[in-house]
């Protein structure tokens, strides 16, 4: 490896932070170049970087890789985090789609106008409480392991611990009836490398609002 | 494979459409299922089956997978057609994950607008394929001067480029007039397994009609992300 990976993105959690907390998990350390202009997009644009015109973007291996889903394949695959073999990984594909529909409600929720944002929160909660906490707690309980897949640390985990805490910040009594997945959190939050992302001063952002997001969707022209 | 996998939706076009079409090009024979019922549904959620709350679903060796994604890395993997290394699969699934947003655009999103936005909404998805996505495969094209996106050798990535091409032709005939090379490209049709794939009679679906969206309208509440 020639050096850390770069990560391209505004200062902010959005599509990047679940690709910063499993690089953080693997332990490997990044470094970051924050957009905060629209003219600094438009230099990345215009220099060819971004194969589809869009962040994030990651430096890695010679490689500019953009697309979340493929930037955070790659990494948890390098980093032996995507299960013992293909159907392993189907499962954790599986398991990934749904937390990505999910964590897409929480990305959108302040770009909504606002005068809608109480009721997508609300939508939130609910698919939160009736569909996706259910399912993973289900997961755990059908095979009594540690881990979601394969008794044993993988993507899958992380990021649904990510899940986790960024919904405990916007009502932490959603998952009092999820024994499972509660231990689960604590256990991640106990690898060092996750205690140590978890620290203040760490590389994790804080939780967005709408000012920030003011500030975001300028950088994007929206 | 023990078993033809088999998969589920309604009958008609959506997301299986992407499965569909790898499978047939990977020359792999499968079961096609549909729903023509809402006691059909139930009994999968019944069954526990429906994780998500979700119906696109794919029954093979031995799993019960969910999620188009997974469906389609799992079965491009198992049937070769995912790279020969890492550095290879991450390329074709940039390319694949790009090529999804458009064709999702064309099949989950437009279809579903209200009558008076429609037209519109088709009109935007060809404009975005014309300005924004069909220009990068070209120039991939262009600069390794190869047959297929990556490593010379067909993959998942061509399927899926050769599908949004077809998808957007039923759009607009016109969508490839300036892309030299992936009219080229489209040569790819004559794979044998594609070819027959694109033959009347074979379980390829239609564009969008009007009984799939009455079915899916009275019966169910189906949420695209």
């Amino acid at each position: 490896m020639a050096g850390k990976p770069k990560l391209h993105y505004y200062d902010g959690r959005g599509r990047m932070e679940s690709i910063r907390w499993l690089l953080a998990a693997a332990g490997v350390e990044f470094e970051e170049i924050f957009l905060q202009s629209p003219e600094d997009l438009d230099k990345l644009r215009n220099d060819g970087s971004l194969m589809f015109q869009q962040v994030p973007m990651v430096e890695i291996d010679g490689m500019k890789l953009v697309q979340t889903r493929a930037i955070l394949n790659y990494i948890a695959s390098k980093h032996n985090l995507y299960g013992k073999d293909i159907k392993e990984r189907a499962l954790i594909d599986m398991y990934v789609e749904g937390m990505a529909d999910w964590n897409e409600m929480f990305i959108m929720l302040f770009v909504h106008p606002r005068e809608e944002q109480d009721a997508q929160l609300a939508l939130l909660k609910q698919k939160t409480t009736d569909r996706y906490l259910p399912a993973f707690e289900k997961v755990l309980k059908s095979h009594g392991q540690d881990y979601l897949v394969g008794n044993r640390l993988s993507r899958a985990d992380i990021q649904l611990v990510e899940l986790i805490y960024n919904l405990e910040e916007f009502d932490p009594s959603l998952t009092a009836n999820f024994p499972l997945l509660k231990a689960l959190k604590t256990r991640i939050s106990n690898l060092p490398t996750v205690k140590k992302f978890l620290q203040p001063g760490s590389q994790r952002k804080p939780p967005e609002d709408m000012k920030s997001m003011e500030k975001t969707l300028k950088i994007f022209r929206m | 494979m023990a078993a033809k996998p088999k998969l589920y939706y309604f009958r008609g076009r959506g997301r299986k459409e992407f499965v569909l079409w790898l499978l047939a090009a990977a020359g792999v024979e499968f079961e096609d299922e549909f729903f023509e019922t809402r006691e059909q549904y139930e009994k999968l959620q019944k069954d526990g089956h429906l994780h998500f709350g979700q119906v696109h679903l794919v029954k093979i060796d031995g799993m019960v997978l969910m999620q188009t994604r997974a469906i389609l890395g799992y079965l491009a993997a198992k049937c070769d057609l995912s790279g020969k290394d890492l550095k290879e699969r991450v390329g074709i699934n940039m390319y694949t994950d790009g090529n999804l947003d458009l064709m999702m655009m064309m099949i989950a999103v437009a279809p579903f607008e209200p009558p008076n936005k429609k037209e519109e909404s088709f009109v935007l998805v060809v404009k975005k394929a014309k300005t924004h996505y069909l220009p990068i495969f070209e120039k991939i094209l262009k600069d390794h001067r190869e047959d297929f996106l990556i490593g010379n050798k067909f993959s998942w990535a061509d399927v899926q480029l050769l599908e949004a091409i077809l998808m957007g032709e039923e759009l607009d005939a016109s969508v490839l007039s300036d892309f030299p090379l992936l009219k080229v490209f489209k040569h790819i049709s004559n794979i044998p397994t594609i070819k027959k794939f694109l033959q009347p009679g074979s379980p390829k679906k239609p564009p969008r009609d009007s009984h799939y969206l009455n079915f899916e309208e009275s019966n169910l509440t189906i949420k695209y992300p």
